[in-house]
């Protein structure tokens, strides 16, 4: 009798063992998710890399040096000119708000931290964050020791560390956070049933709105996986709690934020939560009625009901369908639809479908981001259904419908990574304790089935020979699971150990040596995972794209700083009044680092705008000035990578400026630029081509470098060499070419020559011939 | 035929209202409570189709007020039953916090919201 009170302290003792163990892995995971984003600021320097988080960046500065206020209404004339942007209403303040409040927080601690460096170490500790909310949600649907695998995993898994480096101050550093413990807090109260949790859920989900456009995935995930609950015959009064305070909270919390507004009722995006709260209510009364009823009146209910109900169902649904249908886009965005339908975009609208961003992943993308876990998924999946309850359904509704969404834009492969290291966490966790339980049983063999029910006091004696460090994640996987287990067994069905026994031996008929070998190779499996992940941070996610390296043969590092190069140039040179125009994605660097008001920015809000600034690059010179001119431009900024074969450069963009300028105005065709269908800019381009804007601003004494003009990224020599520009006057070019800014050049005072004739007469004539024959320009 | 359907209607009438009566006082101030709630949301719908709808801010608020208010009491009614096996842990006193609690965030969203 001594030794089942003896068992019990060890259990107890080893449990918490098991908690302490586990928080102190849980920190290693917090710190080694922060260091492993710290390679760019090692290689390179503590910089904002790229160029949405410039923005992002000007912003917060803007907040913490003029409170939120000023933040919440502010009308920003440096950019879009001469229209402006509203960025209070146009922004998803949550990013923003944090940096600035934990600035806010260590300037009044009396730690000076600059704005720059808050801003650049943001999404590090929130990747951090993100890890130990995704211990907390897998240890929901399975349990600890699968919480801490899955942890692990989502702290290096190379396609979060992609957009969370140190640096990388973008929306997805802090969303994916809120994400994961929005998903954990839904599952937490559909778990438990408390209306606690459900408060912290749509309050979660308010911060998620906050930060990300993605915000729609949850609000429609989540409904999704309530009509799935209800459909398979799952409905609890736990689900009820767990979506329909969400719904209510959640709309109004959305509705709070500016950039959603109205949208938050209006847009189809958010009707499949209002479809299914009505849907929950209808099942929440029906069950409520069967219940109360005899099953035989209960029947009768059920086909009044049903007669009457669907007539006037189906009236409703045709009104609401007529009224969606009326709208020609559907009542979607045309950034969702881009995702429901692939082909959307490079149909109807170009400038989505010209971020790279934006494109189909390949095959190999999704090796090299998230690894391992691609074939470990399926097995995670297989692990959910035994057995299955809410939880894992929910987790297997999320892994399919993010696979989805990942093969339509490589950019969501960020939302399909926690929900693969959740499975493989899962699938991990899994193979463990069935290996551990197979050696386990082996080492004791057949003697008595309690040791296998109460499994601590024994667990700790096996699984202290293993000496890897892996191992003592399997020592903790074995020790919570069963610990838990046995708890689980000591409330329920304690008369039917001897089923469980035999169910248990059924299940450990591994060999010892095979469960061993297995254990090695596992733990082999997530070592070459590491390794990959290392090096994916290291050399392929750390780059921060404003300043660019190469080695050159003699092993040393040769640095290009030509960006900031051009403009600091920039901010001394020129007028703070100064207009500079150039390609849209270079819009949020020139306001941030340069200082000077853009034409056109990364938002990307206006297509007219950016068609016209398009239309100037592909006319000719005199044309090009003429549109410049009316949107008082002084400078032009061109980036030009052909001296140093630098391959993202402007002439390389080019037809995407010919596309969306054509798109708006008809004069520019895109056949123009091209010769027999190829896009060339030797000797054998089109005259189109070889005289417009961007051409002449590219290669303008381009010949002079090495006498022929040879151009390293096109690897052909240029076509036009020798050329003077006439309406342009080259101002700065930067050290290695890459950054080449024009200066407008004021119109002549006289005319000499034929004096033209006023323009009212000739124009009027002319404009009918010329309409006749080709489509009008809308500047002559 | 409709007279056999009026008779199983009639029936089925008599017997909801017999097994509504068995619930206990408390569960029937919910109930109470919660036709409130959707009553003056009605209330606000109808008034807004003949208004207008504008401040559109301050009607969404308003309604969704009413419906929030509404569910939240549906959750509270839930979790106090006795007969709901899931819940005979859970100390009534502890849900009617939570229902406070999620009442306060509610509203203090609607006073932000009403504009």
């Amino acid at each position: 009798m001594a030794d089942p009170e003896n068992a019990k302290e060890a259990t107890t003792l080893r449990y918490a063992f098991g908690n302490v163990l586990s928080f102190f892995i849980l920190l290693l995971i917090g710190v080694l998710a922060f260091w492993i984003r710290l390679f760019s600021v090692i290689k390179y320097e503590s910089v904002i890399h790229e160029f949405d988080p410039y923005f992002n960046y000007r912003v917060t500065q803007f907040l913490t040096k003029n409170g939120i206020y000023d933040f919440w209404n502010w009308f920003d004339d440096r950019t879009w000119y001469p229209l402006g942007r509203v960025i209070g209403g146009t922004v998803y303040p949550g990013l923003t708000l944090t940096a600035g409040t934990i600035w806010w927080i260590l300037n009044s601690l009396n730690i000076p931290l600059s704005v720059e460096t808050v801003c650049v170490f943001t999404a590090p500790i929130f990747s951090a964050f993100a890890s130990w909310a995704t211990y907390l949600l897998t240890k929901e649907v399975k349990g600890a020791g699968a919480g801490l695998t899955a942890a692990a995993l989502l702290a290096m898994v190379p396609s979060y560390i992609s957009r969370s480096v140190a640096g990388s101050y973008d929306n997805e550093a802090v969303a994916i956070f809120a994400l994961i413990f929005t998903f954990y807090l839904y599952i937490k109260t559909l778990n438990t049933g408390s209306l606690f949790y459900a408060t912290l859920n749509a309050l979660a989900y308010f911060y998620m709105v906050c930060s990300w456009g993605g915000y729609t995935f949850i609000i429609n995930l989540i409904p999704m996986h309530v009509l799935l609950c209800i459909v398979t015959g799952r409905y609890s009064s736990r689900l009820y709690i767990a979506y329909a305070p969400l719904v209510v909270l959640g709309t109004l919390l959305a509705a709070l934020v500016p950039v959603v507004g109205f949208n938050a009722v209006m847009t189809s995006e958010h009707f499949a939560s209002f479809l299914v709260f009505i849907i929950i209510h209808v099942v929440a009364f029906v069950y409520y009625i069967k219940g109360i009823l005899s099953p035989k009146m209960f029947k009768v209910a059920v086909t009044l009901v049903v007669s009457v109900g669907l007539v006037v169902c189906c009236a409703v649904m045709a009104i609401l369908i007529a009224l969606v249908a009326s709208s020609p886009t559907k009542g979607w965005s045309g950034r969702s639809l881009s995702l429901l339908d692939p082909t959307y975009a490079s149909k109807y609208i170009p400038i989505i479908a010209s971020v790279s961003e934006h494109q189909p992943p390949t095959w190999p993308s999704y090796f090299m981001d998230i690894n391992v876990l691609a074939f470990l998924v399926p097995a995670g999946i297989i692990a959910c259904f035994l057995p299955l309850s809410d939880a894992s359904s929910f987790v297997v509704l999320y892994i399919v419908t993010s696979v989805y969404f990942s093969g339509v834009m490589v950019r969501l492969m960020l939302v399909l990574a926690p929900a693969a290291c959740v499975m493989s966490g899962i699938a991990l966790s899994e193979s463990f304790s069935v290996f551990t339980r197979s050696i386990k049983f082996q080492l004791h063999g057949l003697s008595g089935s309690s040791q296998v029910d109460s499994g601590d006091a024994s667990s700790s004696t096996v699984v202290a020979q293993n000496d890897a460090g892996k191992a003592e994640k399997t020592e903790d996987t074995a020790k919570e699971r069963p610990s838990k287990k046995s708890k689980k067994k000591e409330k329920g069905i304690v008369d039917k150990p001897s089923l469980k026994a035999k169910i248990e031996r059924r299940l450990l008929v591994l060999p010892f040596e095979a469960s061993i070998f297995a254990i090695l190779l596992l733990v082999l499996l997530g070592a070459f995972y590491v390794v990959h992940c290392v090096w994916a941070a290291a050399e392929a996610y750390s780059a921060p794209s404003i300043v660019l390296t190469s080695y050159s043969h003699d092993g040393g590092l040769h640095v290009f700083d030509d960006f900031r190069e051009a403009y600091a140039w920039l901010s001394h040179n020129t007028e703070v009044d100064d207009k500079v125009a150039s390609w849209w994605d270079y819009g949020y660097q020139t306001t941030a680092m340069a200082n000077r008001t853009v034409i056109v920015d990364n938002n990307t809000w206006n297509n007219t705008h950016i068609a016209t600034v398009g239309t100037a690059m592909s006319s000719p010179e005199k044309a090009a000035w003429e549109i410049f001119n009316s949107l008082d431009v002084k400078y032009v900024l061109v980036v030009f990578g052909g001296l140093v074969g630098y391959p993202s450069d402007d002439i390389n963009k080019f037809l995407w400026m010919v596309r969306i300028g054509g798109g708006v105005f008809p004069h520019i065709k895109e056949p123009d630029y091209l010769r027999d269908g190829q896009y060339r800019i030797d000797s054998q381009a089109t005259p189109t081509m070889l005289n417009c804007l961007m051409y002449k601003l590219s290669y303008y004494r381009f010949v002079e470098t090495d006498g022929r003009g040879f151009d390293r990224v096109r690897q052909t020599e240029i076509g036009k060499k020798n050329f003077k520009l006439t309406h342009f006057e080259e101002v700065f070019t930067t050290h290695h070419w890459m950054v080449r800014i024009y200066k407008l050049k004021p119109p002549r005072n006289r005319i000499r020559g034929k004096t033209k004739k006023p323009r009212s007469k000739t124009s009027s004539t002319t404009r009918t011939k010329r309409s006749a024959a080709t489509k009008r320009n809308p500047w002559h | 035929m409709a007279r056999s359907t009026s008779k199983d209607a009639q029936a089925l009438f008599n017997s909801l209202r017999s097994a509504y009566a068995a619930t206990p006082t408390s569960l029937k101030i919910i109930d109470l409570y919660v036709g409130f709630a959707v009553f003056t949301a009605l209330i606000q719908v109808v008034y807004m189709a003949i208004v207008g709808s504008f401040p559109f801010n301050s009607f969404l608020s308003g309604v969704l007020s009413c419906v929030g208010t509404a569910v939240l009491a549906v959750c509270l009614r839930i979790q106090v039953n006795k007969e709901n096996k899931e819940f005979k842990d859970l100390p009534p006193e502890r849900a009617f916090a939570d229902f406070v609690l999620c009442n306060l965030v509610l509203h203090l969203v609607i006073m932000n919201f009403l504009g």
